[in-house]
């Protein structure tokens, strides 16, 4: 790839120059900060004491630093009546996350293979129908939802809750993969057909090995998707299998003595965490993922 | 011995349209078959079909005297090279050439043997190690053949394997696929746009156009007799003079007349055919109109024609002049004097003349 930087600037004088892009910059630099500003306040409220925050400024730097929220948050925060903080909940939430995600971008992966490469009878319907599926709204699938995970005796367990992501990010994988592997000339797997390999042998040893871009894409968007999920982890959860942003609300909410604002922020942040981190860790790949054109041989 | 490959009757449809009508084929043991037409007319679809990528929808396919018609592609004992040469971009060129291998269960010490032979063969020992989208156009060319040809099946299947590559290499690559050819033997069907690939490659030609096959036959035969227009049209370069003219009976032959615009019909005597219908469309070679001033062996019969462009190519020099309402081009010496714009003696050879009815456009002789 050439260097693709464009330069609206360019033949100008240096110091129209430097204006505008000083200009440019104070204006990034205040959408950033006005970003910003929550998670400023959330993390130096987080780490004050409640009489600091009482008494003090909600913008200000904490006079002293203590992690006491934090780990209150993590292991004494009261869900209701249940007073041991979000870290079983934090738990959940990665025994659901981790199967559902890994999972749903593996079933994904082959749909979209199928979808792409070995077209059959009505292929085209079927993959309008997967489609369709990303844009049928939570709400909607609610009932019938409680209704299987009833008939299947998964309801309200931790494979139940794994069963609904699965089949609700079905949609978005699928169509992540079959728009890449599209690019990918049908020629590849007529080679590898008259070589002599199978449908799985294909996908394995020449499809997968292609495919770190998108199952990048498809991993932190299933990720980000069931870890913030709150409908669905509240509809179809009981007292142990709740995920954590379940009990985040919880917390917030529950009505017994004080706010505690600083351990309210401290759960926030801890329960962000990890969507946070799989951006940090992957993010770089999503870019290039969601960008990708077709694979040249 | 039964035909290495034989197409019978087949048909193919996509959909409601049909994309290959009665297609019937056969070839014997080294053969090199060419598959050649325009783009769009079936080619690559037949050479699926025959690799058993496609399924057909009537007819038969024997390759080596079993019928593979409803056999998977991997027990057809075909090898396949594809027009982007479809390399596995992640393996390296030694593991591209070795995945068939691989995937069949062939032990590590025959693998690596086949390898060496195949590698040395095509001279790509240096370029094993590396991955297919660190190599230049030629080089991925090489390594798609080096899958080929590891496999020894009983059929080599082509198509249009130089057609993305540069003039020159080309030229070269065309060479080595024939000396392959000649030294292994093999039996081989290849699919090209190119007639001149046509015709310096085959053993014999099929020549298609629009799903249905126009003419089956040896390079000579194609070029010489060719079955009709579009054959006598699309085969050579440049293509055959293709000129309106009036028949009439002549003794044992006829007299054949050819108008000009300007100045007098040239009539021609063909001492071969005769009961040819009135209105004809008579087919001459480029190289069977010469320059009667530098002499040709064989019988011509000389006329003087308004030369309109001369177009010197190096070894001939090509002039073109309009006959019968048509340009026509004759493959003149390069030491010729003829000029734009100057009559010119020209000796026309009617020894190898074709004849084509107008509206149909077979072949009358
Ligand atoms: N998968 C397909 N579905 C529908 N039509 C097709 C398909 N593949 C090829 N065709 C049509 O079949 C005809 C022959 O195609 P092809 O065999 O690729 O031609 P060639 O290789 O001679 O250029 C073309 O008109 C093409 O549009
Ligand atoms: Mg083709």
């Amino acid at each position: 790839m050439t260097d693709m930087s464009y330069s609206p600037s360019r033949g100008q004088s240096p110091a129209l120059k430097l204006v505008l892009r000083s200009i440019l910059y104070i204006l990034l630099g205040l959408f950033a900060l006005f970003y910003l500003m929550p998670l400023f306040v959330m993390i130096t409220t987080s780490l004050k004491s409640l009489d600091e925050i009482r008494t003090g400024d909600l913008v200000s730097l904490p006079r002293e630093v203590t992690f006491d929220a934090w780990r209150t948050a993590w292991s004494g925060a009261c869900t209701g009546i249940q007073c041991e903080g979000v870290k079983p909940f934090f738990l959940n939430s990665l025994l659901i996350a981790v199967p559902a995600v890994m999972i749903s971008t593996l079933i994904g992966a082959l749909n979209g293979y199928v979808v792409a490469q070995w077209r059959f009878k009505g292929s085209n319907i079927f993959f309008a129908l997967m489609l369709f599926g990303c844009f049928i709204p939570f709400q909607v699938v609610l009932l019938p939802m409680a209704r299987v995970l009833g008939l299947m005796g998964v309801a309200g367990t931790i494979p139940g809750l794994i069963f609904v992501h699965v089949i609700y990010g079905l949609g978005f994988t699928t169509l992540f993969f079959r728009n890449y592997y599209v690019s990918i000339p049908s020629e590849l797997t007529k080679a590898a057909k008259v070589d002599g390999a199978g449908f799985f042998r294909i996908f394995w040893s020449i499809f997968l090995p292609l495919s770190l871009p998108i199952i990048v894409v498809a991993v932190i968007w299933q990720f980000t998707q069931i870890w913030n999920d709150f409908l669905f982890g509240v509809s179809f959860s009981q007292a142990g299998t709740q995920p954590v942003t379940v009990a985040l609300n919880n917390i917030v909410n529950s009505t017994t003595g004080v706010k505690e604002y600083n351990v309210d922020m401290a759960a926030a942040i801890i329960a962000a965490l990890p969507t946070l981190f799989v951006y940090v860790v992957a993010g770089k790949y999503f870019i290039r993922g969601l960008t990708a054109g077709s694979v040249k041989g | 011995m039964s035909p290495i490959l034989e197409v019978k009757n087949l048909f193919k449809n996509y959909g409601g349209t049909e994309v290959l009508k009665d297609i019937n084929v056969s070839i014997d043991e080294g053969d090199f078959l060419v598959l050649v037409g325009p783009s769009g007319c079936g080619k690559s679809t037949l050479l699926n079909c025959i690799a058993g990528l496609e399924p057909i929808t009537r007819g038969d396919m024997f390759i080596d005297g079993q019928n593979m018609t409803n056999v998977s592609p991997k027990d057809r004992d075909i090898a396949m090279v594809f027009q982007s040469y479809a390399l596995y971009p992640t393996m390296s060129v030694a593991k591209n050439i070795t995945f068939g291998m691989k995937v069949r269960g062939v032990d590590q010490a025959t693998q690596d043997a086949k390898l060496k032979q195949v590698a040395g063969q095509l001279q790509i020992e240096p370029l094993l190690h590396r991955k297919p989208g660190q190599l230049s156009g030629g080089q991925r060319q090489r390594v798609a053949m080096g899958r080929a040809l590891v496999r020894d099946p009983k059929l080599f299947l082509f198509d249009e394997p130089l057609s993305n590559l540069d003039a020159k290499l080309r030229v070269e690559m065309r060479t080595e696929i024939k000396a392959l050819h000649q030294n292994l033997g093999a039996s081989m069907v290849y699919v090209t746009h190119d007639q001149i690939e046509a015709m310096t490659l085959a053993t014999k030609i099929v020549v298609m156009k629009g799903g249905i096959i126009q003419q089956i036959g040896s390079p000579t035969e194609i070029y010489n007799r060719p079955a009709n227009l579009f054959v006598a049209d699309f085969m050579g370069s440049p293509a055959m003079n293709l000129i309106p003219a009036t028949a009439r009976k002549n003794g044992k032959g006829s007299k054949i007349e050819i108008a000009r615009e300007s100045g007098d019909p040239i009539f021609l005597i063909d001492t071969k055919n005769k009961d040819l219908p009135e209105n004809v469309i008579i087919g001459v070679r480029p190289e069977d109109i010469a320059d009667a001033a530098l002499g040709r062996a064989g019988k011509t019969q000389e006329a003087d024609c308004l030369i309109d462009i001369v177009e010197p190519a190096g070894a001939d020099t090509f002039a073109v002049m309009q006959l019968g309402g048509k340009p026509v081009t004759a493959r003149l010496h390069a030491e010729t004097k003829a000029a734009a714009g100057t009559a010119q003696r020209l000796a026309f050879d009617l020894g190898k003349v074709s004849y084509f009815e107008p509206e149909t456009g077979l072949r009358l002789n």
